[in-house]
C-alpha cells in the first residue's frame, strides 16, 4: 500500500531500494550516505530483500564488483558521497565505456581539501564528463522519484548508460520530511524485469567484455557510447511521463517556477531551488517580475529546451554549488551561457558560486541576487560576472 | 593424476593467435591451470600482458567468458560477477543446478602492488573464486619497471642498476604468506615446469569451498634476459635453488611439494640471467652473499612450517 512517511533522504533512497530489489548492491560507508548502505544491509539481515549484499574494501572496489555484477548481467546499486565518488573516478568511466547501467545514489558532499563533511556539488561535477547521466533532487520526494526512474531510464536499450541520483548532503539525507512511498508492487511493475545483453553469466556463449582498443577501434567504440546519452532525452521524458501517468508526479528535464511573465530568472539546482522558490514567491509579492529554473537533469544538459525557456529573459542569474578554478564560470554557468550562444535574443547572464563546503544559502541571498538582476535589466549592463554568494572576502 | 595426453585432448580455453613474446610463461601456465576444471569458467582479468596480448580488438585468444575492466580490480570484478550468480541463482534465475567457477587473473603488479588491497578485500568478504597471480617478478608490459615482486639486486627500469646501485635494493614481497594469513581454505606457490603439480594446485584451487589463490612463477626472457629457449630448465632451476619453493597451504596446513635433494647455490640463478649480470661486480658481492641469506633463512621457515604442520 501506498504510504505518506516521514524520512530523510538516505532513507527515501534505502526505501526505494529495497521496493526495486536490485540483484546486487555493492556499497562503502561515508558521510553523509552510510545510512544508505546500514539500511540496506539491514533489509538484507531482516530478509526483506534478497539482493546480494557487498560491502567492499573501497569504493573504488565497489564501482568494480558493481561492473562485475553488471555485466555478468543483472540490475545493480551502489550510493557514495564526495571522496568515495571522486575514488570510483577511474570505474565510473568504464561503467559508462562498457555500456553497464549501475545506478548510483550521490549524496552531495563537498570534496577535500580541506576536508568538510557538507553538501556542495563539487563531487559530482568533477564526474561530469565521465559519461553518466546525472539527474538531481530538490528533496526527499524527487529523491525517491528520480532513483525509481533512474533504472528505467539508464536500462533502457537505446540508452545502457549508467545513472547518477544527487540529493544534497544533510539538506536532504539527514532532513526528515513526508515522503510519499509508492506502493511496492506498483514500483516494481513500473521498474520491470532487468534485461541483460550480453551478460557473461551466459556461459553457452562465451563473450570477452572490456578488450583493448587502439587506434582503429576506440574513437567509434567511444561515438557509440555517446550515441547512447544522446538517445537519453526521449527515454528520460517518456519515463517522466510515465511515471507521472501512474504515480501523479510528472518529471522533465527541469522545473520552471513562476516563470511565465518573468523579465528576470534565478537557475539554481537541488535543495536550494526549495529556498528559492520561497525567494521568488516574496519578490513576487513585492511586484518584482522574477522566475526560478530548476535544472533536474544536468546530464544530458537539455541546452536547447532551457535555451528556449532563457531566451526572452532579460536578466539571468545562474547558482552553482562547485566551482571549476580557472574556467570562466563554474559548471552549471558554463552550459547555459553556451546554449544561449546561437540566439540573437538572449538575456544578460552572470554566475554565482555559493554553498560550498555546506554554506548555507538563505532568502536574503537570493534577494541579493534578485536585486542585481534587476538593476541588470534595467541598465543592460553587467558589472559583475562572477560571483560568490554569501562569503566573506 | 592427469594424463598429459588426455590433457592435450581438452579444449583449448586460451587458444593460439595471441600476441604474448616467444617463450613466455604465460600462456604455458594457463593451459595447465584452465584444464583443471571442466566446469563453465568466467574470468575477470587485470591490465596487463595478458590482457593486452589476447585480446586486441576485433580478435580475442578466449574460448571462455571473460572481463577486463581496470589494473587493480581483477578481484574486486570478478567478486562482482560472483555476486550476481549468487543473487541470480537465489532468485531462481539460474537453474540451481547450473556450476560457474569464477577466476581472477593478474600479473604480480597487478596483484602483490596496486591490486592487492581489492585482493585482500574480495578473499576476506569469502567470495568463491580462485585468483592466479602470474608473478614474473616485474611489470613486463610497461617494459621492465620494479614490482613488489622483483627481487632484490635484479636491474628495473625504475630500480636499475648504475654506478651507485646495485639495481633494486628490497626484497621480495611474500605474496603467498599474505594470502595464507586471510585464513582462505587453499594457497599454493607452484611453477610451470611441474605441470603435473601445477594442474593438482589448480584443481585443488578450483574444488576449494571459499577463495583460493596460486602464485606461479612466470617467465619472462623480455625482463629476465636469457635465451628463450633455456625457460624450463630456468623454472626447475629456480625451485632447485629455493629462491622459488613449490608448496602448498591447505586450511593452514603446510606442505612443501619439491624438495631438491641437493640445494643448488643462488649464484646459479643469478647467473643464467641477465637482469642480474651487475652483481658480479666486485661492489656487489655482499648482494649476492644476502640474496643466498635470504633465500636460505625462507627455506628454513618453511620448511620448519611443513614439519610443524606434519605433526598430528
Amino acid at each position: 500500500m501506498k504510504a505518506v512517511k516521514i524520512l530523510n533522504g538516505n532513507q527515501t533512497i534505502a526505501e526505494a531500494a529495497r521496493q526495486i530489489n536490485p540483484d546486487v548492491v555493492a556499497a562503502y560507508p561515508i558521510t553523509p550516505s552510510t545510512a544508505i548502505v546500514e539500511t540496506i544491509a539491514q533489509f538484507k539481515a531482516d530478509g526483506m530483500i534478497s539482493s546480494e549484499f557487498v560491502c567492499p574494501e573501497s569504493e573504488h572496489s565497489a564501482m568494480s564488483v558493481c561492473i562485475g555484477a553488471a555485466a555478468a548481467g543483472g540490475r545493480v546499486m551502489t550510493a557514495t558521497s564526495s571522496q568515495g565518488l571522486a575514488l570510483m573516478w577511474e570505474m565510473l568511466y568504464i561503467a559508462a565505456g562498457l555500456r553497464l547501467p549501475v545506478v548510483a545514489a550521490i549524496v552531495n558532499r563537498a570534496l577535500s581539501a580541506p576536508i568538510n563533511i557538507h553538501g556542495d556539488h563539487s563531487d559530482t561535477m568533477g564526474a561530469r564528463d565521465s559519461g553518466w547521466i546525472q539527474i538531481y533532487s530538490e528533496n526527499c520526494q524527487e529523491a525517491y522519484d528520480n532513483f525509481i526512474q533512474a533504472f528505467r531510464i539508464g536500462e533502457h536499450l537505446d540508452v545502457r548508460t549508467p545513472v547518477l541520483v544527487g540529493l544534497d548532503g544533510f539538506i536532504i539525507s539527514h532532513s526528515a520530511e513526508p515522503v510519499l512511498i509508492e506502493d511496492d508492487r506498483e514500483v516494481r511493475s513500473f521498474i520491470g524485469e532487468f534485461k541483460p545483453v550480453f551478460p557473461l553469466l551466459d556461459t553457452s556463449r562465451k563473450i570477452t567484455v572490456g578488450p583493448i582498443d587502439f587506434t582503429d577501434y576506440y574513437f567509434e567504440h567511444k561515438r557509440s557510447q555517446i550515441e547512447g546519452i544522446e538517445n537519453s532525452p526521449r527515454v528520460i521524458e517518456e519515463v517522466g511521463r510515465e511515471y507521472g501517468q501512474k504515480f501523479g508526479r510528472f518529471y522533465g528535464f527541469f522545473e520552471e517556477y513562476r516563470m511565465d511573465d518573468a523579465e528576470t530568472a534565478i537557475v539554481v539546482m537541488s535543495s536550494a531551488a526549495g529556498t528559492g522558490k520561497d525567494a521568488i514567491d516574496e519578490l513576487r509579492s513585492e511586484g518584482l517580475r522574477i522566475g526560478l529554473l530548476k535544472p533536474r537533469v544536468f546530464r544530458p544538459f537539455p541546452h536547447e529546451k532551457i535555451a528556449e525557456a532563457l531566451k526572452k529573459i532579460k536578466a539571468v542569474a545562474v547558482l552553482d554549488r562547485a566551482s571549476s578554478p580557472g574556467a570562466f564560470g563554474a559548471p552549471l554557468f558554463t552550459e547555459i551561457r553556451s546554449a544561449l550562444y546561437d540566439y540573437g535574443q538572449r538575456p544578460k547572464i552572470v554566475n554565482y558560486v555559493y554553498g560550498l563546503g555546506g554554506r548555507d544559502i538563505n532568502v536574503e541571498h537570493f534577494k541579493e541576487v534578485a536585486a542585481k538582476l534587476q538593476k541588470i535589466a534595467e541598465t543592460g549592463k553587467v558589472e559583475e560576472m562572477l560571483g560568490y554568494l554569501n562569503l566573506r572576502e | 593424476m592427469a594424463k598429459l595426453k588426455d590433457l592435450a585432448q581438452m579444449e583449448d580455453r586460451l587458444v593460439a593467435g595471441h600476441g604474448m613474446c616467444l617463450g613466455c610463461g604465460i600462456p604455458l601456465i594457463f593451459k595447465i591451470i584452465l584444464r583443471a576444471t571442466e566446469d563453465p569458467l568466467i574470468i575477470a582479468n587485470a591490465t596487463g600482458c595478458l590482457e593486452v596480448c589476447t585480446t586486441i580488438f576485433p580478435r580475442t585468444a578466449w574460448n571462455v567468458s571473460w572481463i577486463h575492466s581496470a589494473f587493480e580490480n581483477a578481484a574486486s570484478t570478478i567478486a562482482g560477477v560472483e555476486a550476481m550468480y549468487k543473487a541470480l541463482k537465489n532468485k531462481g534465475k539460474i537453474p540451481a543446478d547450473k556450476k560457474i567457477k569464477f577466476l581472477g587473473v593478474g600479473g604480480d603488479g597487478g596483484t602483490y602492488d596496486i591490486g592487492l588491497q581489492a585482493l585482500s578485500g574480495a578473499v576476506e568478504r569469502g567470495h568463491e573464486f580462485v585468483y592466479v597471480c602470474y608473478d614474473n617478478n616485474v611489470y613486463a608490459n610497461t617494459g621492465g619497471q620494479r614490482s613488489s615482486a622483483t627481487p632484490l639486486g635484479a636491474s628495473a627500469t625504475t630500480a636499475p642498476s648504475g654506478s651507485k646501485s646495485p639495481g633494486k635494493i628490497q626484497g621480495r614481497k611474500d605474496l603467498a604468506q599474505i594470502m595464507v594469513a586471510h585464513k582462505i581454505p587453499y594457497v599454493a606457490q607452484a611453477s610451470p615446469h611441474r605441470w603435473q603439480d601445477l594442474y593438482n594446485k589448480a584443481k585443488k584451487a578450483f574444488e576449494a569451498v571459499g577463495p583460493a589463490f596460486l602464485n606461479v612463477l612466470c617467465l619472462c626472457p623480455t625482463e629476465w634476459k636469457y635465451d628463450e629457449s633455456k625457460g624450463i630448465k630456468l623454472a626447475q632451476l629456480a625451485a632447485d635453488t629455493c629462491v622459488w619453493p613449490l608448496y602448498e597451504v591447505e586450511n593452514g596446513r603446510y606442505k612443501i611439494n619439491y624438495k631438491p635433494k641437493q640445494k643448488k647455490p643462488v649464484l646459479e640463478w643469478l647467473e643464467s640471467q641477465g637482469r642480474f649480470r651487475h652483481l658480479f661486480k666486485e661492489e656487489n658481492a655482499w648482494i649476492i652473499e644476502k640474496i643466498q641469506q635470504d633465500v636460505d633463512r625462507d627455506w628454513e621457515w618453511l620448511t620448519r612450517l611443513a614439519e610443524i604442520s606434519s605433526r598430528p
